[in-house]
């Protein structure tokens, strides 16, 4: 039969459908079995565990510090720090502190401070939102923003933490964010806050931040979609406090509508400083304050107080009372640095006079300091602080640094060091400030003397000066020294008229930076150095 | 939150204990090298004795600290009350946006209107509909010293709290529950406050310069020096702002390959300082020891990602009082596992630096421990001394290293002399310097307080979290509604609260806190108290089913009938 044949074909050998059963059994196991490790695991033992956990040591928690390292003891200031400071006992002329328009020692706001203690006590013992929100609070900000012409304020309790805490509350990952490279440390700690990508542009480098924003230009156009998501930012400051540069606003708004990009303007030093009315860079350049988006300052410097502050269009500023981390989290400003505050903003608002004489002080000592030798003087004329540099690098930056102590030391402790002419090297100055004002008590006491006398006088109180000095000290000080037997040359109207004439012939305005340049040229302190690790060693001088 | 809620008694209630060893048979990390191990099942028994016996052994006196579980009934209606609000605000923006409702939000300017948006839409989607609702119950200004009583700016609102007009009328003594005056030391007469002006017309009010450069007057040295006698170290730096101190100072400590142990439940700045340094963040349960150790563990033996090699170094952040749950740090168990795992500690003392212990040294004296065990030891001088600023105190080596490198002491503002001058009579009034024993009195006057409201507060049926002795006193409202409701009641009958919900906490534990003061007396402690349950009846919020003492006609089930009716 045809069935029979076929499966007598069909039978295949024993030996074969063993061998075809194996091969199954074969793929089946390879189907269900792993047939390599992809990896070598051995898990620790307990006992490996223990004695990786015995054999680890960590690194000390912080590092030794060499006990004579320069800036570990701190220099003593006893008694307020205002333009006469006393450092580690010694009297000084204060070019260090950033007390700009001299409202730390006006006695106007330490009245307003103390009112303030009497009725709000010292501390306000709570965040903004949990009843730390003083009358006070309100006030300032409604102050503050009428006096930037914006719509809306917002306080912080500590200046460092303004534009901190301000930057990363819009800027998230994934943003943009374009600053400049020399942009001072509390931004830069807001960006890294932030987690964005940073892209720095070369400092007031024009050229370079639009190249900056054509590349994400291009960037944008490959990705349309993702670049509707993606904010921008420029952050900036209006006086840059590591290189006494101002910024070019003007230019900057422009780009800012081209590329659509918002502005950030940190004002720390600028704000109560430039423009006509204090108002800082934006009313110095005439640049509408609505195009900048968030302009940020500390009460610090100019207002003499603690604290900073935001200001913009109130679509911008509102968004920080809940994002912004420093205000949200942190105890709200005492408010009687808070009423400290309102007052310095009165005596701005009423005495506008202030900014011009800060104006032309900064601008004789940055002339004045032209050409020093081995120093050069950096940045803008109108800055407050100035910055002096080493004209020659030494290429080592500790070997530059240690100069600069030098210099300052120098200054601070040789303060008798004669102011010659405009270039204050060489000669020792043989009068201070204090012997000078003994001289003018002298006079005034009795005008009816001659030079002899007053001589023979000033050396009794204690100065070896020569007659010749004190001859030229009065006529310094306006006086003539040919006294008339009959009446005194000069009535009280014409010798301060001569002492203003006096003032402006020594290119000198003020009495208070006449006699700081001539007679007492005491220590530029601060040295700065840049954070971007540049080798320029910087040397500031504040003038107050 | 309610997972890990049980793990936080310790010598107490074994009911929860057994619950948590349940749980710690799942977790698999079962070793007899671990400090605080969790047992295996079958080990539970034998074990648990001597277990138990070893942490007591840490502890002085008894640890009780409780956080009772969310019953399941508010917990599904929490969340319904978040869902139906959701909705509302969807079909509210939905309105908005076709101009059928009147927005009130501040809009873009027309000149940048086809900029990239600053916000994105959904970011402030809560702040619209759900903030908005309540937000009369925040930045409530007040007008005089926050002290045990205070005065508050009457404020209405025209358009459901989108702005805010001021009548000009003041609530008078209004009690406060809110600030954070522990001592009682915001004031505004006294040797504190005569002091404080003494300063302000010898110094004026700022100072206009860093520490490192002229900013470093002798004030600041001198409360440097009784800062450090204070904690019982060696030195001690003080800093501008409390908040800076935190998220300035890490970074200088840390660096990229460290290791830095957070708890969950750390103050914002803690997490800022934190992640500005740069170092890997491991993040353990809120004062979890187990959770600790295990990550202590696995640290060591599987050193850093990737590479394996060793970490550099490891810190600990914790907090001696958690301002939003009221618990106390297990130091004991913590200086323990440090000195186990050589693990450098980082202890943030804000809240409990004059708060707790019987000399007012913070955590460390409330436990009777060594300073030198903690590293670092930080606080701040806002809350118990009614200033502001903030210190850290340690080793001299490390705080000379911080006077060098702190980024603080580098590049910002040291603090205001009379602030200074303020932390420093209240510090002394503290010890006892000042020759009298008023400080002494106020801690007595504050533990007393504590335990007295805390006490009440469990027997009428709420439910608080946090530890016994802690001052910050969270009283549980769960329900969105209720915050809004219970800030406004609160206020009607003259007492200030604060409340607290979602960002600040976890979405379904919205609570009311209180911060008990050494200023306040007893009758403003029993109205405010009375005031509390007039309002917990009206607004449902005995929630408890614990035991209490004293019956009070509410019993556990009360809640939930009324619910269901």
């Amino acid at each position: 039969m045809n069935i029979d044949r076929e499966s007598s074909e069909s039978e295949a050998p024993a030996y074969h459908l063993i061998l075809e059963g194996i091969l199954i059994l074969w793929i089946i196991r390879l189907l269900f079995s792993k047939t390599y490790k992809l990896q070598e695991r051995s898990d620790l033992t307990e006992k490996e565990k223990e004695e990786l956990i015995e054999e680890w040591q960590p690194e000390p928690l912080v590092p030794l510090v060499s006990k004579d390292h320069p800036s570990l003891n701190y220099d003593v200031v006893t008694g307020p720090p205002s333009h006469k400071i006393i450092v580690n006992g010694k009297e000084c002329v204060n070019f260090a502190s950033f007390n700009f328009l001299g409202l730390l020692e006006s006695e106007r706001v330490k009245l307003k401070a103390l009112s303030s203690l009497k009725k709000y006590g010292v501390g306000t013992c709570g965040p903004r939102g949990f009843y730390g929100t003083f009358d006070v609070h309100l006030e300032l900000e409604e102050r503050l923003a009428k006096f930037m012409r914006t719509e809306e304020a917002i306080i912080y309790s500590y200046g460092f933490a303004t534009i901190a805490s301000a930057i990363p509350a819009y800027s998230k990952r994934g943003d943009i964010i374009f600053v400049d490279e020399a942009a001072c440390f509390s931004i830069q700690k807001g960006l890294q806050a932030s987690r964005s990508f940073i892209k720095y542009f070369k400092h007031n480098d024009m050229e370079d931040l639009e190249r900056l924003l054509k590349e994400q230009e291009i960037e944008d156009q490959k990705n349309p979609r993702k670049a509707k998501v993606i904010r921008r930012f420029i952050v900036i400051e209006g006086l840059y406090i590591n290189t006494a540069d101002l910024c070019p606003l003007p230019e900057l708004v422009k780009l800012k509508y081209k590329y659509k990009v918002r502005i950030f303007l940190e004002e720390s030093m600028s704000f109560g400083v430039l423009g006509e009315h204090g108002r800082g860079v934006t009313e110095h350049f005439g640049v509408n304050i609505d195009d900048i988006d968030l302009i940020s300052a500390n009460m610090e410097n100019a207002l003499a107080s603690i604290g900073g502050f935001c200001c913009g269009r109130s679509f911008v500023i509102d968004h920080q009372r809940l994002s912004g981390q420093g205000y949200c989290f942190s105890a709200s400003l005492p408010p009687m640095l808070a009423a400290a505050a309102i007052e310095a903003l009165n005596i701005m608002e009423e005495d506008p006079g202030l900014f011009r004489v800060l104006r032309d002080k900064c601008k004789h000592v940055h002339k004045a300091l032209q050409g020093t030798p081995g120093l050069k003087v950096v940045g803008e004329p109108l800055a407050p602080a100035l910055h002096l540099q080493l004209e020659n690098s030494s290429g080592s930056r500790t070997d530059d640094l240690k100069l600069l102590r030098a210099i300052v030391d120098y200054v601070r402790y040789n303060n008798r060091s004669e102011a010659k002419g405009r270039k204050r090297c060489g000669r020792k100055k043989c009068t201070s400030n204090r012997d000078n004002h003994t001289l003018k008590r002298i006079v005034k006491q009795n005008p009816f003397k001659n030079v002899g006398e007053i001589h023979k006088e000033w050396t009794v109180a204690g100065v070896s000066a020569s007659r010749t000095t004190t001859h030229r000290r009065m006529q310094d000080m306006g006086f003539s020294c040919r006294i008339p037997c009959v009446k005194p040359l000069l009535n009280n109207r014409q010798h301060q008229k001569r002492l203003a004439s006096k003032r402006t012939g020594l290119l000198l305005s003020g009495p208070k930076l006449c006699s700081l340049m001539k007679v007492n040229f005491a220590f530029p302190l601060e040295i700065r150095v840049p954070e971007s690790g540049g080798r320029e060693e910087r040397h500031t001088i504040h003038v107050a | 939150m309610t997972q890990n809620s049980a793990s936080k008694l310790l010598n107490g209630d074994t009911l929860h204990r057994t619950k948590q060893d349940k749980k710690a048979g799942g977790n698999g990390f079962v070793k007899n090298h671990c400090l605080f191990q969790q047992q295996q099942k079958r080990y539970r028994r034998p074990a648990e004795k001597s277990h138990h016996a070893s942490r007591t052994l840490l502890y002085k006196k008894t640890f009780v600290e409780s956080f009772e579980e969310t019953p399941l009934l508010v917990a599904v209606l929490t969340y319904m009350g978040y869902g139906i609000l959701t909705i509302f605000g969807y079909l509210r923006d939905f309105l908005r946006d076709w101009k059928l409702e009147k927005c009130h939000l501040a809009r873009e300017r027309e000149e940048q209107k086809d900029f990239v948006p600053l916000y994105q839409d959904f970011e402030n989607f809560y702040t619209r509909n759900l903030y908005m609702r309540i937000r009369d119950n925040w930045n409530r200004p007040i007008r005089s010293v926050p002290g045990a009583k205070m005065d508050l700016v009457e404020r209405v609102t025209p358009d459901y709290n989108w702005t805010f007009e001021h009548t000009g009328k003041v609530l008078k003594d209004v009690i406060n529950m809110g600030s954070y005056n522990y001592l009682g030391f915001a004031e505004n007469t006294g040797t504190c406050a005569d002091t404080a002006s003494e300063c302000t017309e010898k110094y004026g009010v700022g100072v206009c310069s860093t520490r490192q450069e002229l900013g470093n007057i002798d004030k600041h040295e001198e409360l440097e020096k009784l800062a450090a006698r204070f904690l019982g170290v060696e030195s001690s730096m003080v800093f501008g702002m409390g908040f800076a101190t935190n998220s300035m100072n890490i970074p200088a400590l840390m660096e990229k390959g460290c290791l830095i142990l957070s708890d969950e439940l750390n103050h914002a700045s803690l997490v800022l300082g934190a992640r500005l340094s740069g170092a890997t963040i491991r993040v353990f349960k809120h004062n979890n020891m187990q959770s600790l150790e295990k990550l202590l563990r696995d640290a060591m033996v599987h050193g850093q990602p990737r590479t394996h090699r060793p970490w550099k170094k490891i810190l600990i952040l914790v907090e001696g009082i958690y301002s939003m749950e009221g618990s106390i740090v297990r130091l004991p168990e913590i200086i323990a596992l440090k000195k186990k795992y050589k693990a450098y500690l980082y202890l943030d003392e804000a809240h409990s630096i004059g708060a707790l212990g019987p000399r007012g040294r913070g955590v460390v004296d409330y436990f009777g421990l060594d300073p030198c065990d903690v590293d670092i030891m930080m606080g701040t001088f806002t809350k118990s001394f009614g200033a502001a600023g903030g210190y850290i105190g340690g080793k001299k080596e490390l705080v000379d290293y911080l006077r060098l490198h702190s980024h603080s002491a580098v590049y910002a503002t040291s603090m205001s002399p009379p602030i200074t001058q303020q932390i420093i009579t209240s510090m002394k009034c503290i010890m006892g310097e000042d020759g009298t024993t008023l400080g002494q009195e106020r801690l007595c006057q504050l533990s007393e307080n504590t335990t007295y409201f805390r006490r009440r507060l469990h027997e009428m049926g709420f439910i608080i979290y946090g530890n016994n002795d802690s001052p910050v006193v969270p009283l549980m409202l769960y329900m969105p509604a209720k915050i809004g409701a219970f800030g406004r009641e609160m206020l009607k009958r003259n007492i200030g609260t604060v409340v607290v919900g979602f960002p600040a906490t976890p979405i379904i534990e919205s609570r009311a806190r209180f911060c008990v003061s050494a200023a306040h007396t007893r009758e403003m402690l029993d109205t405010a108290l009375n005031a509390i349950s007039e309002v917990g009846d009206l607004l449902q919020l005995k929630y408890s089913r614990k035991n209490r003492r004293g019956s009070e006609g509410t019993d556990c089930f009360s809640y939930l009938e009324s619910h269901l009716d």
